[in-house]
């Protein structure tokens, strides 16, 4: 489907659109969360494990 | 041919095959869809979920092993963030008997602030994200009592026991008594002794603290046909299995001294605080609270002669708390001072 033939469904009043924004916007901030406590946890986990190799 | 789906507003969003007009929310009657990121947060039932982090916290720090501070925190995280989906999942499915009763009725779901089906994405994806982040963060033990809290929160209680039976909460408590099993596990990597205590404390602590509650608000309950035990076996005997469960988790309080895991800050708070616990409890025994059923509008509104039972609902939670902080700061703070003669 071309972008500028795509019409809406529905209708938000403006209040509507502002939370749909703020919750897009939790949304969002909670997925860079999840990546960065991923990121973080790997880094824990293999500085113990080569902690725990360089020990052994 | 352009064509665009149609949006169920009352489907949170779900396309299906009617025709494509566009909806005007502001016209139609259907609830509105813009929720702020306030009513997600109202959904994990954030003042459980403080609970839940508190004594998922003391369970971590009192087991004998450190934890490395960045995953003890992650593991605390996830058992907030599973504990709310568990809430979350729960205010979706009953968001029918919410909306009956006075004490929840303005919650997100049956206010139409959140549409249901997107409370069960949020409960469904904050549920694997909690689960998947313990088992990397920590170990697969407290990752899967993770997973079989919310599990057993989610299916066993709010899905089956609760519209079924009386006994709802006293089985279905035992979701609520998981967090420190699994800040012990987190830390641990197992279940000991003193893990398995932890929940008996809190597994008993429930029948007392929810049928005080029920007692004031069993006309409430009553109004959306859910078998509290007020409800379904009277107050009288809603009074009487208090003051039996209040021994029952009182005798678990004591468990701690025993192993060895509780000194003398948490002696004082489970046996001092205990006494009061025991007064309160007789108290309403004696009293003629929830005789008299009928709703009131908030949660401490209460009529004079169910005083008692509002008193001692508002008191657990107090003395709980009060148990977990002497736990915490007793091995969070170095202050542990065991009793003579315990096994610590």
């Amino acid at each position: 489907m071309n972008q500028d033939e795509y019409k809406p469904t529905v209708k938000l009043t403006p209040e509507q659109e502002a939370a749909r924004n703020k919750r897009n916007g939790a949304i969002a901030f909670g997925l860079v969360a999840f990546v960065v406590l991923i990121f973080l946890t790997t880094v824990v986990q293999m500085t113990s494990n080569w902690n725990a190799g360089a020990a052994g | 041919m352009t064509t665009t789906p149609s949006i169920s507003l009352d489907q949170g969003g779900a396309a299906h095959a009617a025709p494509p007009e566009a909806i005007d929310t502001a016209a139609a009657s259907a609830p509105a869809v813009g929720s702020g990121v306030g009513d997600y947060i109202a959904l994990m039932k954030p003042r459980v979920m403080a609970l839940v982090v508190f004594t998922g916290l003391a369970g971590l720090v009192a087991a004998p092993v450190a934890m490395n501070p960045l995953s003890a925190a992650i593991a605390i995280l996830c058992i907030a963030v599973g504990a709310g989906a568990a809430g979350a999942f729960n205010m979706a499915y009953d968001a029918d008997i919410d909306a009956v009763m006075k004490r929840t009725r303005r919650r997100p779901v049956p206010t139409g602030r959140v549409p249901r089906p997107e409370a069960y994405t949020f409960a469904g994806v904050m549920s694997l994200a909690s689960v998947l982040l313990m088992g990397m963060a920590t170990n697969y033990v407290a990752a899967g009592l993770l997973a079989f809290s919310i599990a057993f929160y989610c299916v066993i209680y709010t899905m089956w026991l609760k519209r079924l039976t009386p006994q709802n909460i006293v089985i279905g408590g035992a979701a609520g008594a998981f967090p420190p099993v699994i800040g012990w596990a987190a830390a641990t990597g197992s279940v000991s002794v003193d893990a398995v205590i932890l929940f008996a404390i809190i597994f008993l602590w429930t029948p007392p603290h929810s049928w005080a509650l029920a007692l004031y608000k069993s006309g409430d309950y009553a109004a959306a046909g859910v078998p509290m035990m007020p409800v379904a076996r009277g107050a009288k005997s809603t009074r009487i299995q208090i003051l039996v469960y209040t021994g029952l988790y009182l005798a678990a309080t004591a468990g701690p001294l025993v192993t060895g895991l509780g000194g003398w800050m948490y002696a004082i708070a489970a046996g001092l605080g205990g006494a009061l616990f025991a007064l309160l409890a007789l108290r309403v025994h004696a009293s003629r609270a929830g005789d008299m059923p009928g709703a009131e509008d908030a949660l401490y509104a209460v009529r004079a002669g169910d005083k008692s039972a509002r008193d001692l609902f508002a008191y657990s939670i107090a003395h709980l708390a009060l148990l977990f902080a002497a736990l915490l700061a007793e091995h969070g703070a170095g202050v542990h001072w065991p009793l003579p003669g315990g096994a610590g």
